[in-house]
């Protein structure tokens, strides 16, 4: 083991895997000689050269077609979106083309596609750069949807995502990409299971289901609602949004009889909502106090900080929810 | 040759037609012409269909378009990937689509090629390079450009080609992958069926360019305006261009002139054109040049009549084929979501 930073992470679970699959090639906006904006990339294009790092113009409908159109006849495209607000401008070949490409199809093509970046408020970014797309995507059979908190997951779960079969969409985190965790050594090949949950934090007073950076929140708001209210919380780490690992949510609620889901794509028909639904659908006798959601208040996210801090469901508001819940 | 027929459909126009200098044996077209009969009968039948309550949901049929088709049949290798348009069911067959599975596919039956879950818009056969047609305006173009950059990527020989009708041409992504397929030079075609509508309306109403080849000279892209109804002039402009894909020359846009002498999709209600201009189409349109360049070479009528005679017996057999034919499983409702 090693300590290594979120960024790392993903970095040499790409490098590791161009390394074992000739198949697998990157495509996006500065990720060549520039090494990415966030310099997620870096040294890709030294190591692979331009054959296998292709630098786009800023075409994102363009070159989002172009990797399905590669995914469909076999090899494995990484595409890097920017900010993953600009999903959106090529949401046709992400939703109506490699998404419903193998049913469609009736089974005959598929799209072994990822579609990677970060999202999430935090760094002023504002409206158009900043939004979590989660609960989008999750509108979509079809794709799936990863969001790793730890450098640990991000490497292990970009690996799974890269060899997986269908269109992944791995969502980093803006304010995670320089936090540190134990990463085991680079020789040591590790996967992560697309579709597993993991408990950050074991508790008994209430479930509080998250992924991405909100799971730095919630463990933050679990510690000091311990010291401050002697309240203890289970954390649970979704790790992936489809699928969505229900069974470890709710073996966590028959522990704790209390559900809060958090995060930070809207919470107006958001994964929350889904998440709560199906406690009520599939356990709603385990439940002892009505399940809620927190997500993102019904706005935009704007650049001021005092009011990107006052929308966004990080711990104030996580410990606001909490007690509410339990008093 | 055609250009009579191409200034009286373009009044606005003045077609560049480049000479066919490709001569294809009598044979050859004779096989042409036999599979353009085909692809012909199949799509009347499909359309009769439709009229009959068979077909659901928006089919697009491309008669008078098949010059392309079978022009590009010819042109290319068998592998050679291919996507397309939702008026595509030209291309699959052109390219050796089983007529029978083409059809329970359009009506959803369980022969089809894809269970009956892609329907019409979405022809495809991977096992003859017919890597998909599109249900949305220009997809497919990147995707063919993709399949281009992959084939370049593992070093093989194999290129592309992309069928879209002139309305696509006004799609955003059309011209990213018009930049960055010349910029790469990808070993991709660009083949642009303009039919003259977009829809139900007259490209003149909506381009501010007449003349749609000259749209990509601006990516200094090698762009040509051909007869498209001439097999002979399509199969030497796709000839070429495969030539100059394979020789990593990169992209070439061709614009085949042609005219859908159906309706945009079956149900059409066709306002936006008069019946004489589609009468006077008829002279031009594929099926009557190329059963004229037989006949110029001494194929007689009774070759011609024992073609339609075949043909016609096949498409029947296809249609009641796929009349009859079992309903998918419901179970197949819920399958290829994920590939496992």
């Amino acid at each position: 083991m090693r300590k290594t930073t979120y960024i790392q992470a993903i970095n040499e679970a790409m490098r590791d895997e161009m390394r074992r699959d000739e198949r697998v090639f990157l495509i996006g906006e500065d990720i060549g000689h520039y090494g990415g904006l966030f310099r997620v990339t870096r040294n890709m294009m030294e190591e692979f050269g331009e054959r296998r790092v292709i630098d786009t113009p800023i075409s994102e409908q363009g070159f989002m077609g172009m990797a399905v159109g590669a995914a469909m006849v076999g090899l494995r495209p990484i595409v890097e979106l920017m900010y993953m607000d600009f999903f959106l401008v090529c949401a046709d070949q992400i939703f109506n083309q490699a998404a419903k490409m193998h049913y469609m199809t009736g089974g005959l093509l598929h799209v072994p596609l990822v579609i990677r970046g970060q999202q999430g408020g935090g760094k002023r970014y504002g409206s158009q750069h900043s939004s979590s797309v989660e609960s989008t995507f999750a509108q979509f059979p079809g794709i799936k949807v990863v969001t790793p908190a730890t450098p640990y997951d991000a490497k292990g779960l970009l690996i799974s995502a890269i060899r997986d079969d269908n269109p992944v969409i791995f969502l980093e985190h803006k304010m995670l990409y320089f936090t540190r965790g134990d990463v085991p050594d680079a020789e040591e090949e590790y996967t992560v299971p697309i579709g597993k949950a993991d408990i950050r934090r074991e508790g008994t007073d209430l479930t509080l289901a998250t992924f991405s950076y909100n799971v730095l929140q919630a463990l933050e708001a679990a510690d000091e609602l311990k010291a401050e209210h002697g309240i203890d919380i289970e954390v649970v780490d979704l790790r992936s949004i489809t699928p969505l690992d229900m069974e470890t949510v709710l073996t966590s609620v028959a522990k704790t009889g209390r559900l809060l889901a958090v995060h930070e794509s809207q919470s107006n028909a958001g994964v929350g909502a889904e998440i709560v639904a199906r406690a009520y659908e599939e356990a709603p006798y385990l439940l002892k106090a009505p399940a809620r959601r927190l997500g993102m208040a019904p706005a935009s996210i704007p650049v001021s900080k005092p009011l990107e801090e006052e929308l966004l469901p990080w711990k104030k508001n996580i410990k606001a929810a909490v007690l509410e819940m339990l008093r | 040759m055609a250009e009579p027929s191409l200034k009286a459909s373009v009044p606005s126009a003045q077609a560049a037609v480049a000479e066919p200098t490709a001569v294809l044996a009598t044979e050859q077209l004779l096989s042409m012409y036999r599979m353009m009969f085909l692809i012909r009968r199949v799509e009347e039948s499909l359309l009769e269909l439709a009229e009959s309550g068979k077909i659901g949901g928006a089919m697009h049929t491309a008669i008078g378009h098949e010059g392309a088709a079978i022009g590009m049949a010819a042109a290319l290798h068998k592998d050679d990937y291919l996507t397309c348009t939702y008026r595509g069911h030209h291309h699959s067959l052109a390219r050796g689509m089983d007529p029978k599975r083409a059809i329970c596919e359009v009506l959803g039956k369980a022969p089809g090629f894809a269970k009956g879950k892609g329907g019409s818009m979405h022809f495809l056969d991977p096992s003859l390079g017919l890597m998909g047609a599109n249900g949305i305006v220009g997809a497919q173009v990147p995707h063919a450009a993709g399949m281009a950059l992959a084939a370049k990527i593992r070093g093989e020989e194999r290129i592309a080609i992309t069928f879209f009708g002139d309305g696509a041409l006004y799609q955003g992504l059309m011209h990213e992958t018009f930049n960055m397929a010349q910029k790469w030079k990808l070993p991709v075609i660009f083949y642009c069926e303009n039919n003259r509508y977009s829809e139900m309306t007259p490209i003149s109403r909506t381009s501010s360019v007449s003349e749609i080849f000259q749209f990509v000279r601006a990516y200094g892209m090698e762009s040509i305006q051909i007869d498209g109804n001439d097999v002979e002039v399509v199969y030497d402009a796709i000839s070429k261009a495969a030539a100059r894909a394979r020789a990593g020359e990169g992209p070439t846009f061709i614009e085949g002139i042609t005219y859908r002498l159906s309706g945009h999709m079956a149900g059409d209600l066709e306002t936006y054109r008069s019946a004489e201009e589609i009468e006077m189409q008829r002279a031009y349109e594929p099926l009557t040049q190329l059963r004229q360049k037989l006949l110029d070479r001494s194929v007689t009528e009774d070759d011609i009549n024992r073609i339609h005679a075949e043909v016609e017996e096949e498409v029947q057999a296809a249609v009641e084929y796929a009349v009859e034919a079992p309903w998918p499983d419901v179970a197949e409702a819920y399958t290829d979501v994920y590939k496992v």
